[in-house]
């Protein structure tokens, strides 16, 4: 199998999730041979059968908690690893999953599966933090390429990751992308969202969905209010802020509102 | 470990690597006979037909994709589909080849991803592609070259590689304009003859020997090899339209798995690139058919260690096919059609790259989901797999164990499994009794 070395130990580990964050990780294709000189990938089952004993230096954490056994191996995980860091909306905030949290489970599984039994879930599905101690959240449904790679560059450089907190409308203004908002109309969940995709959505002449996650100041319920201006139903401002990061909590709060007054 | 299977003992693998997702498999010997044979689907279920229910009928692209990071696009492509019938609406002919060109992009990443980074090592004696890029970096460069010229084309299209936010029930948000699309062709040119090298150096790899029996199932479709479109045929003559899926396959729950399996009236069946090409190799470019012709492929192929072959052949064609699209985009009035929630039933069918994707949603008036069913293709592969492992294992107990493990992963390989795709099914037959 694979050599020990001296170079740090990188393991990726998944959970309840697509496989699109670390399959991210593959799709740097330009920086993959470089980075695998600097970094062992020593358990990687994506991508290899060889399996390195841990610990490892760090570990990069795809996919929600949502069944039990899955809550006990995340803390394995968690013994095993210097740092954690968790990649994605599944290993931040549930992922999409996480709409179950806001239904009934049993109802769930009897009317997926034939057999009900079968199948060990959990009611909640939650963001790995809800069960160790995380030493950083990397956000993106998926992850950007380039913060993923800045983010295993800062720890290879003993720093911590440069990866903004503030909202994709920075974004847009440094793009040079006119707000769809403001010019058309758009529903748009920018200004709440953190940024890091680039501002993709503006771009392509759709709002943001917000599948970076609520930003570090987010004030959802004055965009809630413009949504509706913008002749947005409350049942649909509903689901804007209930997608991917349904159990992020400014958007769970948010989401929440408006059940009350949704019919 | 080097001891053989010979009395009574269990072979188990409890993380398939190089697979997407997580699935085990476990094959039962008893009397150095093979009893049983399962893949387990363990990936946690996440019940998507459940939460679709209750959503807006302009969703499901955005919320299905996420069932898979490597296959985004076939998840929204026959969603769409399937929306757009419910409604009544076929999109322009433009949007139909916009679509396909992006349905290229997916196919180029996923299949260059599997054919370099998950099944080449196994042909050539290394854990991963990385190991293999030790002694031989110009190929695994080639496999980074030809899946970045796929996520460029996805990512100019689709708005990002992983996850594309530019599809939307109806077409698109924005067109990608001529020049932009020309600029991808030196890429895909350079792709199109590297593709070509793939499959004469994959033809080349040493295969085992074995010959499937199953039933080949794969959309048909007008419009050329079959991607974003068609109707569903099999190897055995038969033919329906895809809203009658459902009347032909159906579905079991087993305990083993959080996956279900399909059967084709009760029995095994293949979907994916053998299948596809048994099915529609008349359809392929010439220059696909000509790759084809030089690997030795004939009409059709039953051994699934070489799909790999095919899977190049594919590659092949769909570099060719976005350069043709490329080439003779002549733009659109408008970048999607108005799709009006109205209530009704729809079915949509693509060719995901490892076989067909199945959606069905039903809406009502005012395009709110009541129910949605999924039918992906790892577990339309399901019992396929088993069948394989069963008649593949046998005579192969004289082997050690971890080399026997290795050959059986092989095996299971050859069919790209996406076992995050194929952990959330709904039967609707049961919900209704």
């Amino acid at each position: 199998m694979t050599e020990t070395t001296t170079l740090p130990r990188l393991a990726v580990w998944k959970f309840a999730s697509c496989d699109g964050c670390q399959l991210t990780l593959l799709n740097c294709e330009d920086e993959l041979l470089a980075l695998t000189g600097e970094i062992e990938i020593a358990y990687f089952p994506e991508a290899t059968r060889a399996v390195v004993e841990g610990p490892y230096d760090v570990s990069l954490v795809e996919g929600s908690v949502s069944t039990p056994e899955d809550a006990e191996r995340i803390r394995r995980v968690r013994e095993v690893s210097r740092r954690l860091v968790t990649i994605g909306a599944c290993a931040t905030s549930g992922g999409i999953q996480a709409l179950r949290n806001f239904a009934d489970v049993a109802e769930f599984r009897s009317v997926v599966y034939a057999h009900p039994a079968y199948v060990a879930t959990l009611d909640r599905s939650t963001p790995i933090s809800a069960h160790v101690t995380v030493d950083f959240e990397l956000r993106g449904c998926p992850v950007d390429k380039g913060q993923l790679l800045e983010v295993l560059a800062a720890h290879l450089q003993h720093r911590r990751p440069r990866v903004p907190s503030y909202s994709v409308c920075v974004e847009c203004k440094r793009r040079g992308t006119v707000c769809v908002a403001v010019a058309h109309g758009t529903p748009c969940l920018g200004p709440v969202t953190q940024a890091g995709c680039g501002a993709i959505c503006p771009a392509y002449a759709r709002g943001c969905y917000g599948c970076f996650g609520p930003q570090d100041t987010p004030n959802t319920g004055s965009l809630a209010d413009r949504l509706r201006v913008l002749g947005l139903p409350q049942v649909d401002v509903l689901r804007v802020f209930r997608t991917f990061n349904a159990g992020a909590e400014p958007f769970r709060r948010e989401s929440a509102r408006h059940e009350e007054v949704a019919p | 470990m080097t001891h053989k299977l010979t009395g009574d003992q269990v072979l188990q693998v409890d993380t398939l690597a190089r697979v997407e997702g997580e699935g085990a498999m476990r094959v039962v010997v008893r009397d150095g006979e093979v009893t049983d044979v399962e893949l387990r689907i363990y990936e946690p279920p996440r019940f998507f037909e459940a939460f679709l229910r209750g959503r807006a009928w302009t969703e499901p692209p955005d919320i299905t994709a996420r069932i898979c990071g490597i296959c985004p696009v076939a998840y929204q492509m026959s969603s769409c589909l399937a929306i757009e019938t419910a409604c009544g609406v076929t999109v322009p002919e433009e949007i139909r080849l916009m679509r396909r060109l992006l349905y290229c992009g997916e196919w180029l990443e996923s299949h260059a991803l599997h054919i370099f980074f998950l099944h080449a090592p196994d042909f050539l004696g290394y854990p991963s592609a990385i190991e293999m890029a030790r002694d031989h970096r110009e190929i695994v460069e080639r496999g980074l070259r030809l899946k970045k010229a796929g996520n460029a084309l996805m990512t100019l299209v689709g708005g990002r590689a992983v996850h594309p936010v530019n599809v939307r029930v109806g077409g698109f948000y924005r067109l990608p304009t001529r020049t932009e699309l020309t600029a991808l062709r030196p890429a895909l040119q350079r792709g199109l003859d590297e593709a070509m090298q793939t499959v004469e150096l994959v033809a080349g790899f040493d295969f085992p020997d074995m010959q499937q029996p199953y039933e080949y199932l794969s959309l048909r479709s007008a419009h050329g090899y079959p991607l974003e479109s068609g109707s569903v045929v099999t190897t055995s003559g038969i033919a329906f339209p895809v809203a009658e899926f459902e009347q032909h396959v159906t579905e079991e729950h087993v305990s083993r798995s959080n996956a279900l399996h399909a059967g084709l009236h009760g029995s095994p069946y293949v979907v994916g690139p053998l299948a596809r090409y048994a099915l529609c190799s008349d359809q392929l470019s010439p220059v696909a058919r000509e790759a084809a012709r030089t690997a030795g492929l004939g009409p059709e192929c039953r051994n699934p260690f070489r799909s790999i072959v095919v899977r190049a052949v594919e590659l092949v064609h769909a570099f060719d096919e976005a350069l043709r699209i490329i080439d003779g985009w002549q733009g659109a009035p408008a970048p999607a059609v108005p799709v009006p929630a109205s209530a009704g039933e729809g079915h949509g069918a693509t060719e995901a790259p490892r076989g067909l994707l199945y959606h069905r949603y039903r809406i009502d008036d005012d395009g709110k989901i009541l129910e949605a069913q999924i039918i992906p293709p790892t577990s339309q592969n399901q019992a396929g797999i088993e069948a394989d492992l069963r008649s593949f294992v046998q005579p192969r107990l004289h082997l050690s164990h971890d080399e026997l493990t290795r050959q059986c992963e092989q095996a299971i390989r050859n069919y790209d499994p996406c076992i995050s795709c194929a952990t959330h099914f709904l039967d609707l037959r049961v919900v209704r009794s």
